[in-house]
């Protein structure tokens, strides 16, 4: 399959392809982070995480649109409002979904599965009557729209490199967060040994809700970053929901070099196979390659040992 | 019914129970609906043989799948293969470039019929392949993931993600697999004509026959040893192993057994209702699929069948009427049947009815499976 293609165009290709797979890399890991955090530290299954993805995704939209009609000497810098909006609105939901329903079923994981399932068929319907179901796209500012001429077959788009850098920026927030600050160190305590972190004084109860409230907020600004590169439609979030889990899987649940590492490896191999095979074909050797590894060593790639 | 007296593996009320769900189908529904009725009752029926695998899987084993529409699928696509050969030979596909092929494989300029549908020529290996084909599959799966000590949480999500892969499979390959339709036209088994609505009656009888066969075949499994085995395993899965049996070994014929009975419903599915497609195969059919099982009560097999049919009747209905709602309902449904009704209406049921009628509970309901929520 190479031999139509001469070697510097295969060079620009994979490059070129690299940079689709970046961006894709940028897409799973902001919605990996939220879910390694619900799933690899509180092992919560949450299946409505591409639902509180969409709603930040949302709330992008409508600030994007407030600034457009009332403040458009400020649109330049809209996103940056609308993406504290989005976390604020996905973590809002998210705490209030723990306590409704996700604190009832702790013991009972694959039970929070059918149960934040149902969720989600809950808020794709909610997306559908309140927003309508046509698909809909931010307008970007100006800076951001355009790309970069690296050579002469090599361009990078710009709202996709922003979007890197927002990953990248993102990702450091979590790992200091979860590896660094006082909160951290008690999130990381209740999961290892819930009795015991109870007894040194932790309130267990608070802790669990706001990590699920972080995780869902990061789902909202992956949702926000989201906006910049596709458009979003009440189903929008199931199509990533599968891709995501395995994403998490893959790199070992408790592990945040783990999910950035197969994060990178599945949307690199993805989207470097769909230059030469068809989309849907490079998906599924992807996912199959996963599956397989997975199978193999069901740990995954990264693995922290806890005691349990 | 041979079964009503003295049994050695059903109690009184697994027989009255019995008896009463064979009037139904048999007898209460075909009397009183039209043929068009009875007819989407035949096709939620098939749904209730994956429900009763789910039943055996997950209530009592504790494995829950989230891919048994891969099973559902491959039996009705094995099925489909063959009905599919039959509608399409040489005189009824002389306009196509290359006769005696499908025609969705004519219209993607294939040429020669592929290896793997030459052997649904044959009926009987068309019936062996019913189940053995998605049988030897979740041998592949179980085996690799259970001998490997991978299980809850884990294993849905890896069989959810075959379930999005074997989708995006067939949606990719249309030329083989005749892509999103799916497989369609499909005209006669073995020069019978299944189109007509006296086949449809029928093909109606044929399925609660087997639908029968497959319940009585869950209660002995549930009543053997084997049974009594799957529930230590679900809730001291290491006592189990310190005694000396080997776990994985069950929970890969637990496993099998399930997809076994979810492709018999399939082939029946593509029967009753004349083709097969992706959409009875991916994430969400899958997942809907446990909740028909969770709504009748995990734990009770003849719970699978009834949850099945009042979860498709009220979606029916729902969708004629309400399609905003449906979506809805079925969500509050996943969240109220796991936070308020973890036994779903066998445990309401056994609850609520049962102690009021003495006939049925002669003695207190003592079922091996008692207690599921503490199951991890």
């Amino acid at each position: 399959m190479f031999s139509d293609y001469s070697l510097t165009e295969l060079g620009s290709i994979f490059v070129m392809q690299g940079f689709a797979g970046l961006i894709l890399f940028s897409v799973f890991l902001l919605m990996a982070l939220g879910l390694a955090i619900i799933f690899g530290q509180m092992g919560v299954i949450n299946m409505a995480h591409g639902e509180f993805m969409i709603l930040g995704a949302y709330v992008t939209y409508f600030t994007s649109q407030f600034f457009l009609n009332y403040l458009p000497s400020l649109f330049g810098i809209y996103f940056f409002i609308a993406m504290i909006l989005a976390f604020i609105a996905s973590g809002a939901l998210g705490m209030a979904v723990e306590w409704l329903m996700i604190r009832h079923l702790y013991k009972r994981p694959l039970d929070t599965l059918l149960a934040t399932w149902g969720l989600s068929l809950i808020l794709q319907q909610v997306y559908r009557s309140v927003f309508g179901p046509r698909e809909v796209g931010v307008e970007l500012p100006g800076w951001m729209m355009g790309s970069l001429n690296l050579t002469d077959a090599i361009e990078v788009q710009i709202n996709g490199l922003f979007v890197m850098g927002l990953t990248i920026a993102i990702t450091i927030a979590v790992a200091l967060l979860m590896y660094r600050s006082s909160w951290g160190k008690q999130v990381r305590a209740v999961v290892q040994n819930r009795t015991m972190a109870g007894a040194v004084g932790i309130n267990t109860e608070r802790v669990d809700r706001l990590t699920f409230g972080l995780g869902c907020g990061i789902a909202g600004v992956a949702g926000s970053a989201f906006t910049m590169i596709g458009s979003t439609g009440p189903t929008a979030g199931q199509l990533y929901i599968v891709d995501t889990f395995l994403v998490v899987v893959f790199g070992g649940a408790q592990s945040l070099i783990g999910t950035i590492a197969s994060a990178f490896t599945i949307s690199q191999a993805q989207s470097t196979m769909e230059f030469f095979l068809s989309g849907s074909m490079a998906k599924v050797l992807t996912l199959l390659g996963v599956i397989i590894i997975l199978m193999l060593r069901p740990q995954g790639l990264f693995v922290i040992k806890v005691r349990r | 019914m041979t079964h009503i007296g003295r049994s050695f593996f059903l109690a009184r009320k697994d027989v009255v129970g019995i008896v009463v769900l064979a009037i139904l189908l048999v007898v209460v529904l075909p009397l009183t609906l039209d043929s068009f009725r009875l007819q989407f009752v035949g096709k939620y029926l098939t749904y209730a043989f994956v429900a009763l695998g789910l039943v055996l899987c997950w209530g009592y084993a504790g494995i829950l799948s989230l891919g048994q529409g891969v099973f559902f699928g491959l039996g009705g696509y094995c099925m489909a293969m063959y009905l599919k050969l039959e509608a399409s030979s040489v005189e009824n596909t002389k306009i196509q470039s290359t006769p005696g092929i499908p025609d969705f494989m004519d219209w993607n300029q294939i040429t020669e019929l592929p290896f793997f549908w030459k052997p649904f020529h044959s009926f009987p290996l068309t019936l062996v392949a019913i189940v053995a084909v998605p049988a030897l599959f979740a041998f592949i799966i179980g085996f690799a993931m259970f001998k490997r000590r991978v299980g809850g949480v884990y294993f849905a999500i890896i069989t959810q993600a075959i379930a999005a892969v074997l989708t995006i499979l067939i949606v990719g390959q249309q030329g083989y697999t005749g892509g999103i339709n799916g497989i369609t036209d499909l005209r006669t088994l073995h020069g019978w004509d299944i189109r007509t609505d006296a086949a449809k009656t029928v093909l109606y009888f044929v399925c609660v026959a087997l639908l029968f066969a497959c319940i009585l075949l869950a209660y002995y499994v549930k009543s053997s040893k084997l049974g009594r085995i799957l529930v230590a395993m679900r809730d001291k899965e290491d006592r189990v192993r310190f005694s000396g049996y080997d776990v994985a070994n069950f929970k890969v014929f637990v496993f099998c057994l399930a997809a076994a009975l979810s492709a018999i419903g399939g082939a029946m599915f593509t029967l009753q209702v004349g083709f097969m497609s992706p959409s009875f195969v991916g994430i969400v059919p899958s997942i809907e699929m446990v909740i028909y099982c969770a709504v009748g009560g995990r734990l009770s097999i003849l719970g699978a069948v009834y949850g099945t049919l009042l979860v498709n009747w009220a979606k029916t209905s729902f969708s004629e009427s309400f399609p905003e709602l449906w979506l809805l309902g079925l969500g509050g449904l996943f969240i109220a049947v796991v936070l308020a009704f973890p036994n779903g209406l066998a445990g309401i049921w056994q609850t609520y009815v049962a102690p009021r009628l003495g006939f049925l509970s002669g003695t207190k309901p003592t079922d091996p499976g008692a207690a599921p929520v503490a199951a991890e």
